[in-house]
């Protein structure tokens, strides 16, 4: 606790010298024999913090290892691997160097899965959102079965993704069910081989991905909502506002966190899309509905290329990198700087 | 106090035991065999090919005293996925399943199957032609003990109904039959492009029609494709693609998973026929509820005649399965694989209807007429090409592939899929 106000206070005088923080210092370490109190009393938070410490690095460092273990150790060894070409057999003595890199960014294939990934996260904001929206605000009214359809809608989330894809493959055969139905409401003419198109196949998979995912978007909406106080709304009915300028204007704004966090968790899911698109097409027709995971199964472990593979690895890798800390720096900043900058801006005010 | 603390340190034991035995557990299944141990995997996990094998396994175990064998009859793919695992770590079990070309020459380089040639010279020269695809620089790796071919699977009631008496001979005959079961109002052929491999073997097929058997020789082992007759395999393909023969979305149809798949189709009597290897009565049986698949209506002709193509026309495509000993197996492995190569175990194997064996004197075994036409066919081919994706190794196999399915999707031309090959092929 002391250790923390020093390390405040030295953040506070940044612009004074080195002498000045290093009298600081010398304070913080003075203090606590400084403190005059009973034996008792000193012994006893001492022992506390490194208690403390202990009970942290003990619930710390399983979590840790396994981090290490799983996460770290593989993500290394796959930027080990991409620089080599390697059939998986055998030493690893063929270094490549950069060359992986470079014939994976210079695959039409492969450009062509990422522009899939981007579409598939520019369609899911453009369609989720305003829908699940939607959705959830009808869904937050008192109507009657109210539960049984927030069940509904939550359904296809809890379902397993392999589970729902198979399902849906079996839909979508030609003249299979999703086909009879088009014909009983006399749209035949608009059936399509919906898997079978190269030019449709990717919206259809869009399709699945939507009915799958959208019931948590709603969720989330709907936990965003309770945190909205109603007495705002009352205030702004008093005032004379409509049910939609209370949503615009009220609803949504104090939505923003949850939706932020929302299109957070769509847009790293839609990067990583893999087992729906698997399942449904294997990044066919023409490889119209390739994503980078499944060019990474499919070029690299099905083709025993593991070292182009951990190559594509590592981009797919990079890739969401970049747009997790673009997201974080330019969206959900706010979010963040609500939380740690206020304090401080009310101390500057006071 | 105390009894916290004590609480704490028997926790973190625990938890540190637990982490310790993530690390070394997987290391003591490991088995480097000591003589009389030897793993046996194989993909038979059904009766009655199970049953059978555990049977041959123990008449082994009696014929060697001192010898256990230890068999992991897996499910085909999951037989794939685990092999691939132990290949990487090297612990590979004793005897393992070998489909020769290019996937045996990278474990053949990484040392990790064994040099049969002088222990089982006998069973070589009994196998004769067979043994070739499992042959590098004179050395056998294995021994082959089903060996199959493509061709194509059909309705006989379909091809009837449709006025179709004799089985296509050439390709004409074959256009023919399209037009023919087209007017019937039937969907002629079903092929799974949505798996790739086998719409690939079209263009297999009409390189071997296309190209002599010196050509495709010299192409597996030189991985040259430039001899014009791989441009004009594929544009025979593209004429046959444009005659628009195929199930309605074949882009997206799986080769063998469930009714909608290719196999599927022919066998719920929806398609007349399709390409495909030998198993496919097997898989016809397990898609449909009676278990018969078409039953009588079954029907087999080969590849049809290509007019002014180089190769023999009775050339054929196929493909097969070999026992094979890894490198660090003890000796009497080798001696379980020539038992399995033995007259009487391909005998029984033929009879369980396990596969075509490759043991001339158990030809006469094979119960299934169909079947049993096929190994007369396998037997008077002059030559049998290896799957080309087998023969050149996943990677060329896989981009030469792919291609060809965007051949079928019209986005690529025949001198591509030649183009994509050997791009591949050059930067091996």
């Amino acid at each position: 606790m002391t250790a923390r106000q020093g390390a405040g206070a030295g953040s506070t005088s940044t612009g004074s010298t080195t002498a000045s923080t290093s009298t600081s210092t010398a304070d913080r370490a003075a203090r606590p024999a400084a403190v005059p109190a009973g034996g008792r009393r000193r012994r006893a938070p001492l022992t506390s913090r490194w208690r403390t410490r202990l009970e942290i690095a003990f619930f710390v460092t399983p979590a840790l290892a396994l981090l290490a273990l799983f996460v770290v150790v593989p993500v290394l060894q796959a930027g080990h691997y991409s620089l080599y070409k390697w059939n998986g057999l055998g030493p690893m003595d063929n270094f490549v160097g950069l060359a992986n890199y470079v014939q994976a960014l210079g695959d039409d294939v492969f450009t062509g899965a990422l522009r899939h990934n981007l579409t598939i996260i520019v369609l899911s904001i453009v369609v989720q959102l305003p829908l699940g929206l939607a959705i959830a605000l009808l869904l937050n009214r008192n109507m009657w079965g109210r539960t049984a359809l927030r069940v509904i809608i939550f359904v296809p989330y809890v379902l397993a993704e392999v589970v729902a894809g198979v399902v849906w493959f079996m839909l979508l055969q030609p003249g299979g069910v999703v086909d009879a139905l088009f014909a009983a409401v006399g749209l035949e003419r608009y059936t399509q081989l919906w898997l079978g198109n190269p030019d449709v196949a990717l919206y259809t998979v869009m399709f699945v991905l939507t009915w799958k995912y959208l019931g948590l978007a709603v969720i989330l909406f709907l936990a965003g909502l309770q945190g909205v106080p109603p007495d705002l709304h009352e205030a702004a009915q008093i005032d004379g506002a409509s049910w939609w300028q209370v949503q615009r204007k009220i609803t949504v704004p104090l939505l923003g966190p949850t939706i932020r966090t929302w299109g957070f968790l769509s847009m790293i899911g839609s990067l990583q899309l893999f087992d729906m698109v698997w399942i449904l097409t294997k990044g066919g027709p023409a490889n119209s509905t390739m994503t980078m995971a499944t060019y990474l199964i499919s070029r690299g472990t099905e083709r025993s290329q593991y070292g182009y593979g951990s190559a594509v690895a590592v981009l797919l890798f990079a890739f969401s990198l970049v747009l997790a800390l673009l997201y974080q720096l330019f969206i959900l900043r706010r979010d963040n700087s609500d939380g740690a900058h206020t304090p401080s801006s009310e101390k500057v005010k006071r | 106090m105390k009894k916290t603390t004590l609480r704490t340190a028997v926790a973190l034991t625990a938890a540190l035991g637990l982490l310790a035995g993530c690390s070394s557990g997987g290391g003591e299944a490991a088995d480097d065999g000591d003589g009389s141990t030897l793993t046996w995997w194989h993909n038979s996990n059904t009766a009655p090919g199970k049953d059978y094998y555990e049977q041959v396994a123990a008449d082994f175990e009696a014929a060697n005293p001192g010898v256990t064998i230890t068999i992991s009859a897996m499910q085909h793919e999951d037989m794939g996925t685990k092999l691939n695992a132990a290949f990487q770590t090297g612990d590979t079990p004793d005897i393992f399943m070998e489909r020769g070309g290019g996937e045996m020459a990278a474990h053949v380089e990484a040392g990790l199957i064994k040099d049969i040639s002088e222990p089982a010279a006998a069973e070589i020269e009994n196998l004769g032609g067979a043994v070739a695809g499992w042959q590098m620089d004179g050395q056998t790796y294995a021994l082959p003990f089903s060996l199959g071919l493509v061709g194509f699977w059909y309705n006989k009631a379909l091809f009837a109904e449709a006025g179709i008496t004799e089985a296509p001979e050439t390709m004409d005959d074959l256009y023919d039959a399209i037009d023919k079961l087209k007017a019937a109002g039937i969907a002629p052929i079903s092929v799974g492009a949505g798996d790739v491999w086998p719409a690939a073997h079209y263009w297999y097929y009409f390189s071997l029609r296309e190209c002599s058997s010196d050509v495709l020789k010299d192409a597996v082992t030189s991985k040259d494709f430039s001899d014009p007759c791989f441009v004009a395999a594929g544009e025979d393909l593209e004429e046959l693609i444009a005659a628009e023969p195929f199930n309605a979305g074949f882009l997206a149809t799986p080769a063998q998973a469930g009714p909608s798949s290719a196999s599927g189709l022919l066998a719920t009597e929806q398609v007349a026929m399709e390409l495909a290897g030998h198993w496919e009565p097997g898989v016809m049986q397990g898609l449909t509820e009676d278990q018969q698949g078409l039953g009588e209506d079954t029907g087999w002709f080969a590849f049809p005649e290509v007019d002014g193509g180089a190769g023999d026309p009775t050339d054929q495509l196929g493909g097969g399965d070999a026992w094979a000993c890894s490198e660090q197996a003890p000796d009497i492995c080798v001696d379980f694989i020539r038992y399995l190569l033995s007259d009487e175990v391909q005998q029984g194997f033929a009879e369980n209807s396990m596969g075509l064996p490759t043991n001339p004197a158990a030809s006469a075994s094979v119960a299934d007429p169909v079947l049993a036409d096929l190994l007369a066919v396998r037997d008077e081919a002059p030559f049998v090409q290896l799957y080309f994706d087998t023969a050149f190794g996943e990677n060329v196999g896989g981009a030469m592939n792919d291609a060809i399915s965007l051949l079928f999707a019209g986005q690529a031309t025949p001198q591509d899929v030649v183009d994509q090959a050997q791009t591949a092929a050059d930067g091996e």
